[in-house]
């Protein structure tokens, strides 16, 4: 079968039981099962090939420019693992079918499986090291799912949180570790990066590849000091545990070892790092586990060890260390797999896991306790089961290691590894299934069905099958084990025996098995002195390290955004100013090329003004009604000052949106306190007043720079003055800028103008729906209101006025295109006309006698800005090309017709409907607040007579 | 010349003005044409990226007036793609807007979201700095409009902050502009780029103080820290779909930055040396940094995604800052992932709104289909974590790998995958709290204003959630165009000179100029 097939066959496998699990367990356990089962054939198929020494491969692009491809490769050391994961996956999947119970959801469980399975199968068959992560991280995504399975235990979810942080952690070292091994060798595909083995060892960046893949290694693999997770993912239900931590997740590490192998063992930074790892982390966990009282804990400190042990045997970087530990991998996945499901069938049975309330089980469960027997002997390293055949070669290996210079070291930490080992097998036996039986059990243990203790007893076969005749996978290991060396090493051993005589390795073994049984002697006494020795809690340890972190962040993010948006608007502005200083700082200065020109008396008086009012402005600035009347002064002096420059256009447009905007905002200001309270402290204030002043520097330093300077080449408003009248047909350049060269930013204007309205309108809309309604209609004014609420003499004038007034803005409509005009200005003073027709008698008044609703003025406005533009498409040009033409009708003058001038409609609809929606839009809010509104254009506030005479019913019935 | 360029400005530009005008009160009218309006762009954009996907470039004259007179639109390979992800996160963000009613909370939504469409696409296809300054305005008054959307005490505050906030970089953008003006006396960038070339080594304070600027306003839009202080709250507090739709308006400051600083300051330019060089890429770091530790900090998932977007955008900005073509092509790849990443997980956090109430990460009764929740929120974090199997993976592998030359490759390296596992911690303890608590905690009385989510929500996530498993898989070929990108920013021949050789009016015209 393809290989991507197998690896492809668990993870769209994964899709079966969640659909089916409406089907039934069964139906749901039957399709998790026939996937697995597929792949495994699958994997089956390509045995004949492996055996022959070759190495199937398949590949497809994904990446090629980054180097990552979906190359697969299959060679011994692939098929052993694949072969471990799918068939010890296959007999987890029977097991897991009995041991959920009704209330787990069956088809989560077994999706979260399968994905895992498939994520283990990708990574030992990745040829590509990057493909590899990229399964190698899923492994650590599906694992976190699988251990927080049990979603309402906070060990499980704390423990899936754990196990994520910790091997994601060294995940990502190993993306940083795989990525300069490609850089090294030029190539992220293992088949090339096995053949340069001196060229990365002679690489000055191998030792950061090497530490931070052995990151990645050591934390999947829980090797000292990153063993701490591990025991703590036992919150899983015991399938997950048993298939985790025998045969996958954990021996991830050890195959990426074993994989890289070649290449990057036999340093003495590999042999220095991985054997010391290895040798403290398979001492550390052999004395824990003995005193475990919780079966799984004990198991999972087990398995701690024997992963220490592995990976001392792969540091070693000798041959023989390589074939013993391929070889304890396989007799680890099978002893350790039939341990693990005969904990939990303990487990479900008997309703705890707590040693201390087991005892005597031999009698009550005579199946289990054969299977848990015999795979606890071979892991405690009795003679004729498969343990005892890899820890004698482990020993064996350790007789001949020295580390920091020391014979004994290796040796004696092995045998006192071992020690514990086997002490720890045989109170797992004796203290769970000899003794006496107990009364107290929390449920009454039997054994189970077949479906549950079989899947351990065919793997409790196959421990006693490979004790007692070696042989027969002999030849396997020995390709395994090749597969691994590649070309670095030879391998000189030729059989794996029984009995070797009697080495070192035999006394060494005699000593742990008669150690571990006395241990068990003075058990009591020894866990009473364990008990009381105080000890690093690692999940204290590591919870503690987690919430402080989380802690800092806060403390580092909370201040920071506190949502003081005077400290963000501070914070940015002194970053231009800094960034700015540091451009001007670096760069070089030549001397001005333009004289500055002599000040006359007008342009300091109206300087002068400006600074005043400015000034004024800062101090008074509490008082909005003052600032509101400093800032019409600036606006002024600003209009004053373009009428002194020649721009007349731009002076008539900035005077009349001073008086719309102060228009807007007095009414604005009728709904805001007179004063603005003071909010923040002096201190901050002389802080703000500081970055001001330096923002304030700043720009007039950048604009006396470039007033002294020209420009680099001639600027292309030479252009436009020149063809303005040729080509725009008009001799107002500035309209013609506007409305043609670049009449599509006024395009965008007049769209940002509406908008505004718009949001204007809708603001107000969620306002007076919301809390903000209440508090309008309870609202009581701070000041005496006038006493005439549409004075007649107003009235009257604006009456009088407003046919002068439309008149004007007609008038500079239609001038625009050749004189100081356009349809902008031409909109804002029809907008004035309107706008003093509202304050002289009121909204209603106003609004009754109107005909187009504002909304839709400004989208007409836009609209005919718009169809103009696309009009210039019917005769083939380009949006907004305009033309013009002279005609002349009797008894008129010739006079020039501009498609521009309806573009300039448009923008006159777009401003008159802008600021008449916004002025809409706040009146809306007095309305609520003051619902007294008159329909008539002239009257008086009632309610000046009702509190004089009471009368004031009388009076407005009247009238 | 044909008009398909300025289409994806004038059907919005159009479409939300006939809302107003026609359509304002009837919702089902406005979701008629504004779905159709977007699926039209769609449409669209992909057939501008087919047509320019041979490297050609599309080029459009407003008012026939020719560069750099008048105002261009340009069609590149780059600016046609940042269009098409634009018309495609509208799509789905506009399905999730109807599916979950958020549409009809206020006034005026779909209109707004138009306009804020015209703003975003003119800004991608607009070959005049003056213009992309109008456009920034109508896709900034636009945004602010839909951020406030449905109003509310803590949205609306929020709002002022984020506008008030744009608007100092609004000003700063015409104190840079007047700056280039003053300097070159040109708007058009591909004029910009020949009369900046001009400036001799012997004055050169006012080009580089006016380049800086300009970097920092798109820094400003980009929320490259310290200006980054208007994203969080006004992302978090925006209705969903807004938010979701803002994945990309941080997109269009870094397309700025990457169109600006490879044309009109390519990296090489001796006027410019050693300016953003200097502090860029370090503030990127710190962007990145500080982005994925709010995620961490974050006391709410809505937060807890606007800081998120913060670190992705600071690992765009990482890519960019490099200035080279291979960093330019992952900052692309980058982009696009984390716009879809950024969006599908506002929807996401929309979702858990809509089931239990509120965002806050405490544990609460189980809420209204959590599975389903679960496992998106799952996907989504991955995404945005950057772990396998989806593209956020690919793109940090992208960026990590361009940064291998790297003077500061330790810290680049050392921040990018530090982050990464800083927000998987993040994002683990915020799921763990919202989805796995929620089954040891009590089932009550549902909470008031819970529901199930709209089957078109359910539609709208998994459009996105699609994308970018097609950006995952299609992988090679993605990054292969975005190669391409990269390499034509750096060698712009074909677009200086479509730009400023094409005749348009009056060219034959020999007065004035």
């Amino acid at each position: 079968m393809s290989l991507f097939l197998i690896v492809a066959l668990p993870f769209f496998g994964a899709l079966l039981p969640g659909i089916m699990n409406s089907a039934g367990r069964s139906a749901c356990f039957g399709v998790t099962f026939t996937v697995t089962l597929s792949a495994f054939v699958g994997l089956l198929t390509n045995l004949p090939t492996v055996l022959a020494g070759e190495v199937v491969m398949a590949r497809v692009n994904w990446m090629p420019e980054l180097g990552l491809n979906f190359t697969l490769m299959l060679d011994g050391l692939g098929f052993f693992f694949a072969f471990l994961i799918l068939g010890i996956g296959l007999l987890i999947i029977a097991y897991g079918r009995q041991y959920l119970s009704r209330d787990d959801h069956m088809g989560e469980f077994f999706t979260y499986l399968l994905l895992f399975q498939g994520a283990m199968v990708g990574i030992v068959l990745s040829d590509n090291i990057l493909l590899l992560l990229v399964f190698w991280e899923l492994t650590s995504l599906a694992s976190f799912l699988l251990i927080g399975y049990w979603k309402h235990l906070p060990e499980g979810r704390q423990g899936a949180r754990m196990a994520l942080a910790v091997t994601g952690m060294g995940g990502l070292a190993m993306i940083g570790g795989m990525l300069i091994l490609g850089q090294i060798v030029g190539s992220y595909d293992l088949s090339v990066i096995l053949q340069n083995r001196e060229a990365i060892q002679a690489d000055p960046l191998y030792v950061p590849a090497l530490l931070l893949i052995l990151l990645g290694c050591f934390t999947k693999s829980a090797q000292f000091p990153f063993h701490f997770w591990l025991p703590h993912a036992m919150a899983a239900p015991t399938p997950v545990s048993a298939y985790l931590h025998s045969a996958t997740m954990v021996k991830a590490g050890i195959f990426l070892m074993a994989r890289m192998w070649p290449v990057l063992s036999g340093t003495p930074e590999w042999f220095y790092i991985v054997t010391t790892a290895g040798l403290v982390t398979m001492v550390l966990g052999a004395v824990i586990a003995l005193f475990k009282h919780d079966l799984k804990s004990l198991l999972a400190f087990s398995t701690v060890s024997h992963l220490g042990l592995i990976t001392m045997l792969l540091g070693t970087g000798t041959a023989f260390g390589a074939l013993a530990a391929v070889f304890h991998i396989l007799n680890h996945a099978t002893f350790k797999a039939a341990l693990f499901m005969s904990a939990g069938i303990v487990d479900h049975e008997a309703h705890t896991r707590d040693i201390r309330r087991l005892g005597g089980l031999r009698h009550l469960m005579p199946v289990t306790f054969t299977i848990a027997t015999i795979a606890a002997l071979s892991m405690a390293g009795i003679p004729f089961l498969n343990g005892f055949l890899s820890k004698e070669m482990m020993l064996e290996e350790a007789h001949h290691t020295v580390l920091f210079g020391s014979h004994w070291l290796v040796p004696v930490m092995a045998t006192v590894g071992s020690l514990f080992s086997a002490a720890y097998c045989f109170r797992f036996i004796g203290h769970t299934f000899l003794g006496p039986v107990r009364d107290d059990y929390p449920h009454k243990p039997h054994d189970p069905g077949a479906g549950m203790w079989l899947p351990p007893a065919i793997l409790v076969v196959l421990v006693v099958v490979i004790g007692v005749a070696p042989f027969l996978v002999q030849d396997f290991v020995f390709m395994v084990t090749k597969s691994v060396i590649g070309e670095a090493a030879e391998l000189k051993t030729k059989y794996i025996k029984i009995w070797h005589g009697l080495v070192p390795a035999l006394y060494m073994s005699i000593i742990a098995v008669v150690g571990g049984l006395a241990m068990m002697l003075v058990f009591k006494p020894l866990s009473k002195v364990w008990e009381t020795t105080p000890r690093p809690e690692a999940k204290v340890i590591f919870e503690a390290i987690v919430e402080a972190i989380v802690r800092l962040a806060q403390a580092l993010t909370h201040p920071l955004h506190n949502g003081s948006f005077t400290r963000y608007a501070m914070i940015g502005i002194v970053a231009m100013i800094a960034a700015g200083y540091h451009a001007w700082a670096t760069g070089t200065v030549a001397d001005p090329v333009r004289e500055l020109q002599a000040a006359g008396p007008v342009p300091i008086a109206g300087w002068a003004m400006l600074v005043a009012a400015t000034g004024g402005l800062v101090v008074m600035h509490r008082n909005r009604l003052l600032a509101l009347i400093l800032i019409g002064i600036v606006g002024l002096m600003v209009s004053v000052g373009f009428v002194y420059l020649s721009a007349p256009d731009l002076a008539m447009t900035q005077f009349t949106v001073e008086v719309v905007t102060i228009i807007l905002l007095l009414l604005a200001l009728n709904f805001l306190p007179n004063r603005t309270p003071t909010e923040s402290t002096s201190l901050r204030r002389v802080r703000d007043a500081g970055v001001a002043i330096a923002a304030g520097l700043a720009t007039f330093g950048l604009a006396y720079h470039y007033m002294l300077r020209d420009t680099v080449a001639a600027s292309i408003s030479e252009y436009h003055l020149a063809n303005s009248y040729k080509g725009g047909g008009g001799t107002n350049v500035v309209n013609v800028i506007l409305v043609d060269f670049r009449g599509f930013d006024t395009y965008g204007e007049i769209i940002v103008l509406g908008i505004a309205a718009l949001l204007i309108y809708a603001l107000t809309e969620t306002l007076l729906g919301g809390p903000v309604r209440r508090r309008l209609l309870n609202r009581i004014p701070d000041q005496a209101r006038s006493g005439d609420m549409h004075p007649m003499m107003m009235v009257v004038l604006t009456r009088v006025i407003m046919p002068v007034v439309l008149l004007v803005g007609f008038y500079i409509f239609l001038r625009g295109h050749n004189e100081p005009g356009g349809g902008f200005i031409a909109g804002l003073i029809v907008s004035i006309a309107v706008v003093m027709q509202y304050m002289a008698s009121g909204f209603s008044w106003a609004s009754a006698r109107l005909k187009y609703p504002y909304h839709g003025v400004i989208g007409a406005g836009v609209l005919v800005a718009g169809l103009t533009g696309i009009g210039s498409w019917f005769v083939g040009k380009p949006f907004l090309t305009s033309d013009f033409t002279y005609v002349r009708i009797p008894p008129f003058h010739k006079f020039e017709l501009a498609t521009a001038a309806l573009f300039d409609l448009g923008v006159f609809l777009a401003v008159v409907g802008a600021v008449m929606l916004s002025l809409e839009s706040f009146s809306r809010l007095a309305r609520r607040a003051d619902t007294e509104d008159s329909v008539h254009p002239m009257d008086i506030d009632p309610s000046r007579n009702a509190a004089a005479s009471g009368s004031a019913v009388d009076m407005k019935e009247d009238t | 010349m044909t008009h398909w360029i300025i289409m994806p400005i004038v059907l919005p530009a159009f479409l939300a003005p006939f809302i107003v005008l026609a359509a304002r009160y009837h919702i089902g009218i406005q979701r008629v044409f504004s779905l159709a309006g977007v699926a039209a762009l769609v449409v669209l954009s992909a057939s501008l990226v087919w047509q320019v996907s041979d490297g050609s470039v599309l080029y459009y004259r407003l008012s026939d007036w020719a560069a750099p007179f008048g105002i261009v639109l340009v069609g590149d390979r780059l600016s046609t793609m940042m269009v098409l992800l634009t018309s495609v996160l509208a799509l789905f963000v506009l399905l999730y807007a109807i599916g979950s009613g958020w549409d009809d909370r206020g006034r005026h939504f779909h209109a707004l979201f138009q306009f804020q469409l015209m703003g975003i696409l003119g800004a991608f296809l607009t070959g005049d700095l003056f213009n992309l300054f109008v456009f920034f305005e109508v896709l900034l008054i636009a945004s602010y409009g839909l951020m406030i959307h449905a109003g509310g005490n803590e949205r609306l505050r929020a709002g002022v902050q984020y506008v008030l906030f744009n608007l100092i970089g609004s000003t700063l953008f015409l104190f840079a502009l007047g700056s280039i003006y003053a300097e070159t006396g040109t708007l058009n960038m591909a004029d910009l780029s020949n009369r900046v070339a001009m400036i001799g080594a012997e004055e050169t304070v006012g080009i580089r103080i006016a380049a800086v600027l300009l970097l920092l306003v798109f820094a400003i839009k980009a929320a490259l820290v310290p200006l980054h202080f208007w994203l969080p709250s006004s992302y978090a507090e925006a209705p969903a779909p807004v938010a979701a739709l803002f994945a990309i308006m941080t997109k269009v400051g870094a397309y700025a930055i990457i169109r600006v600083y490879t044309m009109i300051f390519p990296p090489d330019l001796e006027a410019t040396m050693g300016l953003h060089e200097v502090w860029l890429l370090p503030a990127a770091l710190v962007s990145l940094a500080i982005g994925m530790i709010g995620v961490l900090a974050a006391r709410k998932l809505d937060r807890l995604v606007a800081f998120s977007i913060i670190g992705s955008m600071g690992m765009v900005m990482v890519a960019i800052s490099l200035f080279d073509p291979a960093s330019i092509a992952a900052a692309l790849y980058y982009i696009i992932h984390s716009t879809l990443a950024g969006a599908v997980l506002f929807l996401i956090a929309d979702l858990v709104r809509t089931g239990r109430g509120n965002l806050d990460l405490t544990p609460q009764q189980p809420m209204i289909g959590t599975h389903m929740t679960a496992g998106m929120f799952f996907a989504g974090a991955i995404a945005m974590a950057g772990l396998p199997p989806l593209s956020g993976f690919l793109g940090k592998l992208l960026v990590l790998n361009a940064s291998f030359e790297a003077d500061l490759m330790v810290w680049v390296w050392a921040i990018v995958l530090g982050s990464s596992l800083v927000s998987v911690v993040g994002f683990a303890r915020a799921g763990s709290v919202v989805f796995w608590k929620a089954h040891g905690t009590p089932v009550g009385e549902p909470v008031e204003g819970t529901g199930k989510p709209a089957a078109l929500s359910y539609v709208a996530i998994g459009g996105l959630f699609a994308l970018l498993v097609a950006h995952t898989v299609f992988a090679g070929k993605v990054h292969g165009y975005t190669t391409a990108i990269a390499t034509e920013l750096f060698d712009h021949k074909t677009y200086m000179s479509i730009v400023l050789e094409t005749p348009g009016k009056l060219s034959d015209y020999k007065g004035g100029h």
